[in-house]
């Protein structure tokens, strides 16, 4: 436990170097949880009492479960007493100019290529551009109203539209679902709501404003969304610029609602703070997301691209509930010097010519381990569900390891399901190639990587997929050679 | 012998009292008596598996602990020689050992012509003798901490095949280790254990054969050595045919040295809950193995395959192929585990899993697993679970036969491709004897 505690107290202290500074405000309530503390939370956030009892049920559920043990990663298991779940909106110093960044991480936004402006706001610069993103937000508010849409964040919804976050709140990740989870219903602080009316398309990707709005995510987020009948909806989370935060544990919950003929596309790119070289901190990254395909024609889509964290835990899944309901998952996950990840869906089919599509991508550098877990689940009622699963694997050193683990539950003889597994490296040759047309090692390796990925980075919002291509390119840094 | 008398409801409690007074008691040299001890000791800590334990999840061994126990002392004089008539392969010519309840029954076996180098005799005899192989290798391949159920086969051992081959040995003819479950009011439990020692450059093919005479519910809980030496060929075939009543689980622990090949066959189709562990160990390079696997069953049968390919060092394939037929209510799992320790470069490793659901009440539990921990592999696996393919049918149909036959032609088919990879040709002539009339039932019931 002194260990974690140490990797903690590092991350408390490396703070200072990226100019973050904790304004220590009376009502910040010392580290622990208990039933008193949960309470505090709620009061704070001024919770009508029917949530403060969801919290209280899932804390006592929560006292009763024990940490899954199952996934295939090593940590020091972080001390649950020792996190203080309540602190007040954080106080950034802000820094006078660019020149006051940490030269490393400014270096990695110019491989971004992210602009200026945005790279003043990420590291916390006080410029008049932080104002102008504020007031372009406020323009896509109005737009996004004009439509019926709802978007804000969490506490707003509560405050704002309780009616709908009462019936859909822990309709889709129930607060007994798992360890994580369960905690994450405790003690969740904010996040978002996003509820799109009746044949209503969502008229942007809602990312561009939760980046501008939202980059103070916090470390027990909750987001919901809910697509009524007809509606459509893209949603980007995360974003390729480097995230450091001194929370070591992340346990967020994303709950998604698709009525008939709804869609919804859910996009995640993720690059919190992998550790160093040594596999010192890092960010542990345990999220539940599952969407539920509720009515007829519905569909679900999951693209991630997971590049950061030391642990990452996560299985966006897709319940095909309505017939005809569609489930898609698509994700690039790497990891080099140390990182692990244990990663991949699940696909429960329970209406009739439900479908579902599987494409995941591992790569592992350095010594990272990588690994693939997934079940495709066809209930005895879902009869002529097809599902493909492929998952593919490239290993860049002799020291990384990728591991597959899929499970198959058929139980309906309609069923159509194909699992495919690969497992590969770069070739000599593919690299001598491409040295011959005057590429580098690395870029050649880059490039690589990237026609391995391509399928995935189809899938994701342009301007989000040639970002995410140049952020492989940073991650891999220094893995050849 | 020893006969212990136990009470008919049977528990882990019941089990550890019995294996504490047969380890206690039982005959054998010192460090056998040790062995059966540490058999019982870690079946004291791992009891019977439960489906909590990830390798245990789609298999809820409850039933078995709840048969009543009846360790079978010794073989039941009650068996002869024709009512084994039905399991003798057509036209076998080569060496058949019976063992009844799990011991040898010298009566009705046929033991082969002494032949320079090969050893071909029952574990009990063995021991007696003092045959330096069986103290080198037994225990030494299967873990006793594998199950509970090895632990528990490991404090009872007492009799089963032993077959040794010294270097450059060929046996002459394949053998047929027949194993028998008497019939009987209460629930026999037989616990062989079969060690094979191929020396190196040796060959050897062996047949274990499982089956039941009565109808009555039985216990069967088997462990196979099998210790490939370099260079050394040998052809491993399993066929169980139990009755529907009974319990089958058992573990074939192969160690595969440098250059050996191996070819695993395990045909499954009786019992109502069978559990094979199919684990083969490369400890050397140019090791080439197969795995070869077929299970029809339908009813409430219950089929759980577990494989391990554990590719420990560099320049080895494994091929491993597993075919499911479900029909009824059964359930059918499979999962195939394969491992590229770190640095087992140039590893060649594929896996293939299909399943044909008959029914809508068939289940299959499929999970193909891949762990890679070097850079240099071609590793793929695949596993498919669906219905006959209609272009198949469409095509069967339009060369002029009815939907039904084209149906049976094609499911035998798919079961052939399996059966086809087996050498020995009486075996397979047996084979598809039975799994004709099995799968005739299961389209039929449909």
């Amino acid at each position: 436990m002194s260990e974690s505690l140490n990797t903690i107290e590092e991350f408390v202290a490396s703070d200072y170097k990226y100019g973050f500074v904790t304004n220590i405000e009376s009502d910040t309530v010392p580290p622990g949880l208990s039933e008193d503390v949960i309470r505090f939370i709620s009061a704070k956030k001024h919770e009508p009492v029917w949530l403060t009892e969801w919290r209280l049920k899932a804390f006592r559920h929560w006292q009763t479960m024990t940490e899954p043990k199952w996934p295939n990663v090593t940590y020091a298991q972080p001390d649950y007493q020792a996190i203080s779940y309540y602190s007040a909106p954080k106080q950034k110093k802000a820094l006078n100019s660019l020149d006051e960044v940490d030269p490393e991480l400014r270096k990695t936004f110019d491989k971004l290529g992210i602009s200026l402006n945005e790279q003043k706001r990420l590291t916390g610069v006080a410029v008049d551009a932080v104002v102008d993103s504020v007031s372009v937000a406020t323009t896509f508010k109005g737009e996004l109203a004009k439509q019926g849409i709802i978007f804000c964040s969490f506490s707003e919804a509560v405050k704002e539209h309780p009616a709908l976050v009462q019936k859909y709140l822990g309709s889709v990740v129930p607060h007994t679902d798992n360890f994580y989870a369960a905690l994450n219903s405790a003690v969740f602080t904010d996040g978002s709501f996003c509820y799109i009316p009746k044949g209503v398309r969502c008229p942007m990707e809602l990312s561009t404003y939760f980046r501008i709005e939202a980059a103070n995510t916090g470390q027990f987020e909750r987001t919901l969304i809910v697509a009524d009948e007809g509606a459509y909806v893209s949603y980007l989370e995360g974003c390729t610029a480097p995230m450091r935060d001194e929370n070591q544990l992340h346990a967020a919950v994303v709950e998604l609602v698709a009525m008939d003929n709804a869609q919804i596309k859910y996009s995640t790119v993720q690059n919190w703070y992998p550790g160093d070289k040594e596999g010192k901190g890092g960010i542990f990254n345990f999220v539940t997301k599952r969407g539920l395909c509720k009515g007829a024609n519905s569909k679900i889509s999951w693209t991630q691209v997971e590049t950061g964290s030391a642990i990452t835990w996560k299985y966006p899944s897709c319940v095909l509930q309505g017939d005809n309901s569609q489930g898609e998952f698509y994700s690039v996950a790497l990891t080099n010097n140390l990182q692990q990840a244990d990663t991949g869906t699940k696909m429960i089919h329970i209406g009739k010519n439900t479908r579902s599509t599987i494409v995941s991508k591992g790569i592992s550098a350095g010594r990272g381990q990588n690994s693939y877990r997934g079940q495709v689940k066809i209930m005895k009622g879902a009869a002529n569900a097809r599902n493909f699963s492929q998952c593919d694997s490239l290993l860049l050193g002799d020291r990384c390891g990728a591991h597959t683990f899929p499970y198959i539950d058929v139980q309906n003889p309609t069923a159509q399901v194909e699992h495919e597994a690969s497992t590969s490296k770069i070739g000599e040759d593919q690299i001598f190639y491409l040295n011959q047309r005057g590429l580098e090692t690395q870029d050649a390796v880059n490039m690589i990587v990237n026609g391995f990925c391509k399928e995935v980075f189809r899938e994701l919002p342009m301007e989000f997929a040639v970002e995410a291509q140049k952020l492989l390119g940073v991650s891999l840094d220094g893995s050849v050679g | 012998m020893t006969t212990t008398k136990l009470k008919p409801a049977g528990d882990v409690a019941t089990h550890l009292a019995a294996a504490e007074a047969f380890a206690n008691s039982a005959p054998g040299p010192e460090w056998l008596r040790t062995l059966r001890r540490n058999g019982v000791t870690h079946f004291t800590e791992l009891g019977f598996p439960t489906p909590k334990l990830e390798d245990w999840i789609y298999c809820n061994v409850a039933p078995v602990t709840k048969l009543a126990f009846k360790p079978a002392a010794g073989t039941d004089a009650g068996v002869t020689a024709k009512q084994l008539a039905p399991f003798a392969f057509p036209g076998w010519t080569g060496p058949r050992l019976v063992f009844v309840n799990g011991h040898f029954a010298s009566t009705l076996s046929v033991l082969p012509a002494p032949q320079k180098g090969v050893t071909i005799t029952n574990l009990a005899a063995a021991l007696a003798t003092g045959d330096q192989q069986v103290q080198a290798q037994l225990a030494h391949h299967a873990g006793l901490d594998a199950s509970g159920f090895s632990a528990l086969n490991t404090a009872f051992i007492a009799d089963g095949a032993f077959i040794s081959l010294a270097p450059n040995a060929v046996a002459a003819e394949p053998i047929h280790l027949l194993f028998v479950s008497a019939p009987g009011d209460a629930a026999n439990t037989a616990q062989p254990r079969n060690l094979i020692v191929a020396g190196a450059n040796s060959s050897a093919k062996v047949v274990e054969h499982y089956v039941s005479l009565g109808g009555a519910a039985h216990f069967t809980n088997a462990i196979t050595e099998v210790s490939v030496g370099e260079g050394a060929h040998v052809e491993h075939a399993k066929f169980q045919e139990e009755n529907l009543e009974a319990f089958h689980i058992a573990t074939i622990q192969a160690t595969l040295a440098r250059d050996s090949r191996f070819l695993s066959h395990s045909i499954s189709t009786g019992a109502r809950l069978a559990r094979h562990n199919i684990n083969l160990v490369m400890t050397g390079q140019g090791v080439d193995c197969v795995m070869n696997g077929l299970y029809a069953v339908g009813g409430k049968q219950l089929v759980d395959h577990h494989t391990v390919a554990d590719h420990a060092q560099p320049h080895c394939g494994s091929h491993e192929f597993y075919h499911g037929i479900l029909g009824g209510s059964s359930r059918g799992v499979f999962n195939g585990k394969i491992f590229v320790r770190k640095d087992a470069q140039k590893t060649d490793a594929k896996q293939t899993s299909r399943n044909l659901l008959l029914t809508d009440t068939a289940t299959v539990n499929a999970k193909p697993q891949l762990e890679i921990l070097a850079d240099d592999v071609k590793c793929t696996h695949g596993a498919t679970v669906g219905q006959m393919n209609d272009d198949a049918l469409f095509y069967c149909r339009t060369r002029g036969l009815g939907e039904v036959d084209a149906r049976r032609l094609l499911t035998h088919a798919f079961a052939s491709e399996i059966v086809n990879r087996i050498t020995v040709e009486p075996v397979r002539e047996h084979l598809e004897q039975v799994l004709w009339g099995r799968l005739e039932e299961l389209i039929e019931k449909k």
